[in-house]
């Protein structure tokens, strides 16, 4: 029997770790890379004022974000308060009350569809649904674009995180004489609550930076989002589309960098605080 | 049958059949668990103790495809009748389970909580209650400084005494105990065994155990299960020295299971 020469199992060893190394490098490479690129260029941007007062008309100086900043609070918390509640709820319900298996799946199926969906189309079809008939863009409308988006990413996560809660704590619950309503609620969503908590972050961090949606329902305007219900409200994704591709006003193009980088700021806190939470809830396991 | 005739019986099964799906599990079970009294449940895996166990608080009707035949008379009365609020059965018949399930709540809360649920209760009360369920359970000492902090805090021999402290506050009549020491370390496990003892003089006892040697030590009477039925059941003594049953004896010697 020959063996086989240790050189090339060595030799294959080395390039296949050299291989996922440099697969890494290249993921990672990319997102510093665009990091960089924002900080570098929305840096000029960093000053109070800046961020003080709201945005100026095309070709006058002096412009700030402010407006798109608070509409973006505004819209995205909307959506929040839209979506919240009826996909915890749904997510409560596909995890917890087993009694009509095919309606659930029919539903899991439906919310894989909803997030596959393209954000254009959402926005398309709130335009259709609420701006059209009331003859108005608002920022209400973009709430209910991304809320829309929101809520089949919250009900999968809270179905997940209420699942790997072990069964062996609801049926402790239920043993010593609760109903199955309290033991969900008081039980086994409180055990899951950072999980929950997580999910419902994720999908606002995500939402945030959503463009789409909101050029055919909240539009932009460079006043103070005074009229979340009836007017159009200024936000950051749609700043940054206009100041990006259509002014020809080099100010604009860097005001447009700034957006991007104080967007990009608000996702990463979004982000990072998320991750604290979950930190912590593997220290209590 | 029994050694001490004296003794009330408190749980009565008769012509009990169990159900997963189309899938039988339970034969015709027959078994007395006498009041006060501990009755230890034992058989090889899969043999349909805890199955059986689960039975007397109507806990496996969380799951759809299961179902129960036959009679569990507790105090004469059948449990599985459709009149019977399994709430209040739930109530009087507690359980442990094999692994610690604290709530995700303070100590104190977590033995409150059956109190507040089941009863309308001064917060004063409530205290005293809370600490009689954990001198019972032999915990007080351990956490009368920390009744604040987390329940997933303790150890695991702390949390299953948290655990039986919280099935007994409210003060049941039964307590199921399924496999209640398999997941925690000798010496908690002898905290618990003597606590069994303790507490039969208020409870009667159904415990589900694996280890023989923990059957041989606590209990009083012993069941037998194969393949769901009861091979043999009676007074532990003479299951363990004088088994009537080829089959038992082939367990207990250790020759199979």
């Amino acid at each position: 029997m020959k063996q086989k020469k240790l050189f090339f199992r060595k030799f294959k060893d080395r390039l296949i770790r050299l291989f996922s190394a440099g697969a890494v490098l290249l993921a990672t490479g990319a997102m510093i890379w665009i990091l960089f690129t924002v900080f570098q260029k929305g840096r000029d941007c960093l000053n109070l004022s800046f961020f003080l007062h709201p945005s100026k008309p095309f070709g006058m100086a002096d412009g700030g974000i402010a407006n798109a900043l608070i509409g973006t609070v505004l819209i995205t918390l909307g959506a929040a308060v839209i979506a919240v509640p009826p996909a915890l709820l749904a997510g409560i319900y596909l995890s917890e009350y087993k009694d009509h298996q095919k309606f659930a799946s029919f539903l899991r199926f439906c919310a894989n569809v909803m997030m596959g969906m393209p954000s254009i189309l959402v926005g398309l079809f709130v335009y259709m649904l609420l701006v059209v008939p009331s003859g108005n863009f608002s920022g209400f409308a973009g709430s209910v674009a991304l809320a829309i988006i929101m809520f089949p990413v919250i009900m999968r996560t809270t179905e997940d995180m209420l699942s790997m809660v072990p069964y062996a704590l609801r049926e402790s619950a239920l043993a010593l004489g609760m109903t199955r309503t309290r033991t969900t609620l008081r039980i086994v969503c409180v055990s899951a609550k950072q999980g929950l908590l997580t999910g419902i972050l994720l999908s606002l961090s995500r939402v945030s930076g959503e463009t789409a949606p909101l050029l055919f329902t909240a539009m932009f305007a460079d006043t103070w989002p005074t009229a979340y219900f009836t007017e159009p409200t200024a936000n950051m994704p749609v700043l940054i589309t206009e100041y990006a591709t259509n002014s020809p006003f080099e100010s604009m193009h860097t005001a447009g960098w700034g957006a991007a980088m104080a967007v990009t700021i608000l996702v990463l806190a979004i982000n990072l605080v998320t991750r604290i939470l979950f930190r912590e809830k593997k220290h209590v396991r | 049958m029994f050694a001490n005739p004296k003794r009330r019986i408190k749980i009565e099964t008769r012509n009990l059949n169990f159900f997963y799906g189309t899938h039988q599990a339970l034969f015709d079970n027959r078994l007395a668990v006498e009041e006060n009294s501990i009755m230890a449940v034992i058989g090889p895996s899969g043999c349909g103790k805890s199955t059986h166990l689960r039975i007397y608080n109507r806990i496996f009707e969380l799951y759809r495809d299961q179902r129960a035949e036959g009679e569990v008379l507790l105090d004469g009365k059948n449990i599985l009748d459709k009149d019977v609020d399994v709430l209040e059965l739930r109530r009087k018949v507690g359980m442990i389970f094999q692994k610690p399930t604290p709530f995700p709540m303070s100590v104190f809360d977590n033995v409150a909580y059956p109190l507040r649920l089941h009863f309308k209760i001064s917060k004063k009360e409530t205290a005293e209650r809370v600490e009689q369920a954990l001198k019972g359970a032999s915990l007080w000492d351990e956490v009368k400084d920390k009744l604040k902090s987390s329940g997933l805090a303790l150890s695991g021999g702390q949390q299953q005494r948290l655990c039986i402290a919280r099935a007994i506050a409210a003060e049941p009549e039964v307590l199921l105990m399924d496999e209640p020491t398999s997941a925690i370390d000798p010496v908690a496990t002898l905290k618990i065994e003597e606590l069994m003892v303790e507490l039969k003089r208020k409870f009667t006892i159904v415990i589900v155990t694996h280890n023989m040697q923990q059957a041989a030590r606590i209990s009083d009477s012993t069941a037998f299960f194969y393949k769901g039925s009861i091979i043999e059941s009676g007074d532990t003594d003479q299951i363990f020295t004088n088994p009537r049953n080829p089959k038992t004896e082939e367990y207990i010697t250790g020759r199979f299971g």
